[in-house]
């Protein structure tokens, strides 16, 4: 730290004895930005890509206040009238509510047995002394993480598949009814979130294995000392240890509230489940891709995001008040 | 002393050890099973696993449904547009996000506050679908240029974290001050120390790009409608999702419903098939995958 502070002085004491040297050199060098330049010359192109890709389309988000005309471009075209005539369409339209609750069901459905079941997993994981079995589980556990939405929902379509899928051929077998889940209302939202637990529940509680693993174990020894039991401990030490653990996540998570898994959602999406799989993202995407109508789409994404930061905002807040623990 | 106590369990934490391995057994087996089913049924006969006569392991054992996934030109294009897009991809992936995170782990460049909040500001926040769609499409005019799966991405913010901190907390700063005090350059520094020095966290965030290209189907469905330029993905969504299975079909001869059975059992093996090269390298990665997100755990 002193060669750095002394390499720093040096040139400072240069550019006050030159009367030429002007403030912006002095600045320069007392920033080390003449010695870091190539630091600055490696994130060029970092900028220019946030610039471009992240920061460029959200000046586009002005599409949401304007007529989009295709040859007039995102300047040219005029200003709507009124400026938010595309938002009022959106919560004028019919398919607003049913978006809306489609959006925030599924999401604190998912996030309902999503974020506890990696929990108990990684605590169950914890208690396990044999070291074989530990790994065995673990490796089993993450292994659907890394399959691709695609085949995820292929499976899920081909053990549905009311003819020969296995789920019904179990059904049959028992005296039931064949029926293609795919195509049921009310089969979506639990074909989603099983799917979804079935796939991400070994790689969620990965953090928390490793939460689990910073324990003091000198707080176990004392626990055992004094008498404590394996759930006592459980209960007492190692659910306290993973606390602020679990609090960032579920602050994550709030964030997210309005951003199911467009990707899987889009996939297992057909005519005869739509009453429940229609979600405000997918929405976005018919009336924005599908029918190219450009500035309603903006506005439906838009007020999507908008209501994400806030959630976010607000879990942030709450949080800090509450119990301290905080993103930022 | 801990394990002398350990050794003396009462009968209430066997019990609760015997609880806890059942669960955990039960748990195992729910998500092994639909994996083991997918791969026996790809290698079973296509009556047997349409009449529910192949519960576990393949029935009539056979390389049928294989032949017809590899007589199939449109796959074998997708394997090598997506083997292409995978390491053009990850190649600008680990580029883009080493020029990101070494200037931006760097005790001494003055500014890297700014730069680092307007960064993560758009892992919360961002112009939305139609804003992207017109940028690439349109104004970039990238459609059918595999530019367009591979730039957009260019760099994840979560990576980029995960990168800076390991290069902040796990190599000593006082590394790179005795190689600038012995004439290295930033960039020298950047090559010599900093990078031999993080092989593990280096694989890690490029094993997690190189699993996202493999995975993504979304913009290639948005920006790629030339089938001789579409990734995998695109032509699994066909035949997985669109139930155009039957397009696989060569022979026409058969009964519709057998067709039908035939395309059902031939799905398998194409979920296999693509998931061949995931499930060859998932052995001898997982550890790695596993550190990635404790470095990232380190500070979220």
């Amino acid at each position: 730290m002193k060669q750095t502070s002394a390499a720093q002085a040096v040139p400072e004491k240069k550019s006050e004895g030159n009367s030429r040297m002007g403030s912006v050199k002095r600045f320069i060098y007392s920033r080390k930005i003449n010695r870091n330049w190539v630091l600055y010359l490696m994130l060029i192109p970092v900028i220019a890509y946030f610039a471009v890709f992240c920061y460029s389309p959200m000046y586009g988000i002005m599409l949401a206040f304007k007529d989009y005309k295709v040859r007039r471009g995102i300047m040219g075209s005029p200003w709507a009238t009124p400026l938010f005539r595309y938002f009022e369409q959106f919560f004028g339209s019919p398919y607003f509510s049913r978006v809306l609750t489609n959006t925030v069901t599924l999401s604190l459905s998912s996030l309902a047995f999503g974020f506890p079941l990696p929990i108990l997993l990684a605590l169950a994981i914890n208690e396990v002394r044999s070291v074989k079995y530990k790994k065995f589980v673990q490796n089993v556990t993450y292994a659907p993480h890394f399959l691709s939405v695609l085949v995820l929902v292929g499976m899920i379509k081909s053990f549905t598949n009311s003819d020969y899928g296995v789920v019904n051929l179990v059904i049959r077998h028992f005296g039931g009814q064949g029926a293609n889940w795919l195509q049921m209302d009310s089969m979506f939202r639990p074909l989603y979130i099983g799917s979804g637990v079935w796939q991400n529940m070994g790689w969620d509680a990965i953090i928390y294995i490793a939460a689990l693993a910073g324990i003091d174990p000198t707080l176990h020894e004392a626990a055992m000392i004094d008498g404590a039991n394996r759930v006592q401990r459980l209960w007492h030490i190692n659910i306290p240890g993973i606390l602020p653990t679990m609090v960032i996540l579920l602050i994550l998570n709030a964030g997210n509230i309005m951003n199911v898994g467009f990707e899987k959602v889009f996939l297992m999406q057909n005519d005869l489940n739509m009453a429940t799989s229609d979600v405000i993202s997918t929405y976005a995407y018919r009336i924005g891709i599908e029918s190219a109508q450009y500035s309603l789409s903006t506005a439906i994404s838009l007020f999507n995001s908008v209501v994400n930061c806030v959630m976010l905002l607000l879990v942030n807040t709450i949080s800090r008040k509450v119990s301290e623990t905080s993103l930022w | 002393m801990f394990k002398n106590l350990t050794k003396r369990m009462s009968k209430g934490d066997v019990i609760f050890e015997i609880v806890v391995c059942f669960f955990l057994g039960v748990i195992a087996i729910s998500i092994l099973y639909p994996l083991i089913y997918v791969v026996s049924a790809s290698f079973s006969d296509a009556m047997s696993v349409t009449s529910g006569k192949m519960i576990l392991w393949p029935v009539d054992l056979t390389l049928e449904n294989y032949k017809e996934v590899f007589k199939n030109q449109n796959i074998i294009l997708g394997f090598r547009n997506s083997f292409i897009i995978l390491f053009a991809g990850t190649a600008v992936n680990m580029v883009m996000t080493v020029l990101a995170a070494y200037p931006l782990s760097r005790r001494d460049l003055w500014g890297k506050g700014v730069i680092l909040k307007l960064i993560t500001f758009t892992m919360f926040f961002g112009g939305g679908l139609i804003p992207t769609y017109l940028l690439i499409s349109k104004y970039l005019g990238l459609m059918n240029n595999w530019l367009a799966l591979i730039l957009p991405g260019a760099i994840s913010v979560y990576n980029m974290i995960i990168m800076r901190t390991y290069f902040m907390n796990s190599i000593p700063y006082e590394l790179q001050e005795a190689a600038e005090i012995d004439g290295c350059t930033p960039m020298g520094t950047l090559l010599r120390v900093m990078l031999p020095l993080s092989g593990p966290v280096l694989a890690v965030i490029a094993l997690y790009y190189g699993v996202g290209h493999w995975n993504s189907y979304f913009n290639a469905l948005l920006y790629i409608n030339n089938e001789k330029l579409a990734p995998l993905q695109l032509y699994l969504r066909k035949v997985l999702t669109l139930n155009n299975a039957q397009s696989l079909m060569t022979m026409g001869s058969d009964e519709m419903a057998r067709q039908a059975m035939r395309a059902e059992t031939i799905k398998y093996s194409v979920i296999v098939v693509s998931s061949i090269p995931m499930l060859i390298i998932y052995p001898f990665v997982q550890r790695f995958f596993v550190k990635g997100v404790m470095i990232g755990a380190v500070k979220g």
